[in-house]
């Protein structure tokens, strides 16, 4: 009898080596961002629609701040774009836009249309900020905390549930304060 | 005789100019030359060998969308800087991971993958060696390994 308890303790470890695996098999299409737990890559780049202005990504230092890469030619960014809109709202955090590669007057047409989500939009025309996020493909949104390191991504549009899974769980109670209506500048969050 | 010789060639002429202006699309993808040639041969390994994210079973040298043309950008500018083919690898893996990588390397992170062939042979080489040992115990002790259900023979027996 014992001889055979080596080979059945094998196979038994291989089926749940195996199970676990298909388990925890990820969908193929997301893949994990390789800045998780990193300081988020610093960028100026000119502001949409002002061409005078830009924008600098330390000027966030400090804050709990959201980073969305879209684009007008990105069908799925339309249908996050209430969900921003209800983030902006809610005034947990401010988005910042990272219009990718995109053609600014389409973009400001988009947001007169919709409605404008962001505090700052920041215009990657080249695209070189995006590869230094490892974006690949629209629409994707960063958290990135006070320390300034990344500390999620989410590829695909926002939703609701994803929203409240993913992003109000990792952030701090405190930086929900109550509802801003859309349009008004944030506030830095109270230490 | 010389009328079928010569169709013949034309057939021949046909094909390679067909195959010829495949090679020609293949490459209109990513016409871009780099200025030295040993540096362009960098260039079309390294495209070569680095995933476009969005397709992912292409690599970046065969794929047209625009992100992978963004990273074959990448890679020129990181080549004409002078860095090495290394340092580009790595330069790309800590924005994408490694799943950029079509030849994936060597990391703590996956080093169980790479070593499991390994072990998986050393555990069946101590196996295969207790057996043999075994087997050659058992031959030394004069049983017949076919019939192991006979009782050992009487000493008396033995020739």
């Amino acid at each position: 009898m014992n001889r055979f308890i080596l080979p059945i303790g094998a196979f038994a470890l291989l089926v749940v080596v195996l199970a676990i695996g298909i388990q925890r098999a990820p969908s193929k299409s997301v893949i994990p961002s390789a800045l998780l737990n990193k300081p988020a890559p610093e960028f100026v780049l000119p502001e949409l629609g002002s061409p005078d202005l830009t924008f600098d990504s330390k000027s966030l230092a400090g804050r709990w701040w959201l980073l969305n890469v879209w684009g007008t030619w990105c069908a799925e960014c339309r249908a996050e774009h209430d969900m921003l809109l209800a983030v902006r709202a809610s005034g947990v955090a401010p988005i910042i836009g990272l219009n990718w590669k995109d053609d600014d007057a389409a973009a400001l047409e988009w947001l007169a249309q919709l409605g404008n989500p962001y505090e700052r939009i920041a215009a990657d025309r080249e695209g070189r900020v995006a590869i230094n996020w490892g974006v690949y493909g629209a629409p994707e949104t960063f958290l990135v905390n006070p320390a300034g390191l990344v500390v999620y991504k989410h590829v695909g549009p926002l939703t609701d549930e994803v929203w409240r899974r993913e992003f109000v769980s990792r952030l701090p109670p405190a930086a929900a304060p109550a509802v801003m209506p859309a349009g008004t500048p944030l506030a830095s969050p109270a230490s | 005789m010389m009328t079928r010789d010569w169709r013949g060639w034309r057939q021949w002429l046909l094909a390679s100019w067909l195959i010829l202006a495949g090679i020609g699309v293949a490459q209109a993808v990513d016409p871009v030359e780099l200025p030295d040639p040993q540096l362009q041969q960098r260039y079309w390994d390294l495209s070569h060998e680095l995933r476009c994210m969005q397709c992912q079973n292409q690599s970046i040298a065969d794929s047209p969308v625009g992100l992978a043309g963004d990273l074959r950008r990448e890679v020129r500018e990181l080549l004409l800087a002078g860095k090495t083919d290394q340092e580009i690898r790595d330069h790309l893996v800590a924005r994408y991971g490694d799943f950029i990588l079509f030849r994936p390397q060597f990391s703590s992170r996956n080093a169980w993958l790479w070593l499991a062939p390994l072990v998986l042979f050393l555990i069946g080489l101590v196996v295969a060696v207790r057996v043999i040992r075994g087997r050659a115990k058992l031959m030394a002790d004069g049983i017949d390994e076919d019939t192991p259900d006979r009782a050992p023979a009487d000493p008396g027996d033995r020739r």
